[in-house]
């Protein structure tokens, strides 16, 4: 299965980039796709306790099981108002 | 100008504007509530600020913050305008409108709103100041899976 990982904010200029696609194994959760990130991603272990994580437009924990074409949005913690 | 409840938006926001869109005959009050850039943070002399959004999400988590308050308070009406971009000095960049049959509630549920939209809702802000720029974070704690 496969879909897309959205990056915003200071997290999105560490990245260079805005998003990336994911593939993973068919039952994959969300903390074996952060950990895939973190190999194929240099520097995003440095946001590792700095990074929040949402699954189709919600929080999620890092034991939710992904679908496929799930969008998941990694960024630091929130600062509107 | 929209009618939309929860609302992200690059155009200026107006209080009177946004209360509007919680007005009807059974509200008594709307207490109001606007965010307005600070010319000054931690001892810096603030320039511009640059807001950031993921706007489906962000959209999404303001609905939630007024089905909360819903639950707790007898509310006619929540209406929440953020504004995204570049914003300067003294422009405002979110408003809350709580509308109520009576004043108590309304004005603990707006109080209750702001609150919110700082711990939940994908909103970030770059502060831009004379001699450099500082993406601003804001809770320690992630929110609940929701």
């Amino acid at each position: 299965m496969r879909g897309t990982v959205r990056f915003f904010a200071s997290l999105r200029e560490a990245m260079g980039r805005s998003e990336v696609d994911w593939e993973l194994p068919d039952g994959a959760t969300v903390e074996a796709l952060v950990t895939h990130l973190h190999q194929t991603l240099p520097g995003l272990s440095e946001w590792a306790d700095r990074t929040w994580i949402a699954v189709n437009r919600r929080y999620a924990s890092l034991e939710m099981t992904l679908q496929d074409g799930d969008e998941v949005a990694l960024f630091p913690p929130v600062s509107g108002g | 100008m929209s009618d939309r409840l929860f609302e992200i938006t690059a155009a200026p926001i107006s209080v009177d504007e946004v209360s509007r869109r919680v007005s009807s005959p059974a509200v008594g009050a709307v207490v109001s509530f606007a965010g307005i850039v600070r010319g000054t943070n931690a001892g810096r002399q603030v320039r511009y600020l640059e807001y950031e959004t993921y706007p489906e999400m962000a959209e999404t988590t303001l609905a939630q913050i007024a089905e909360e308050i819903e639950a707790r308070w007898p509310v006619e009406g929540v209406a929440i305008v953020h504004r995204v971009g570049r914003l300067e000095i003294g422009e405002t960049s979110v408003i809350v409108a709580v509308a109520s049959g009576h004043r108590q509630g309304a004005f603990e549920a707006a109080r209750y709103a702001i609150d919110r939209i700082k711990e939940i809702v994908p909103v970030w802000k770059k502060e831009c100041f004379e001699g450099g720029e500082i993406w601003i974070e804001g809770p320690e704690k992630p929110p609940d899976p929701h």
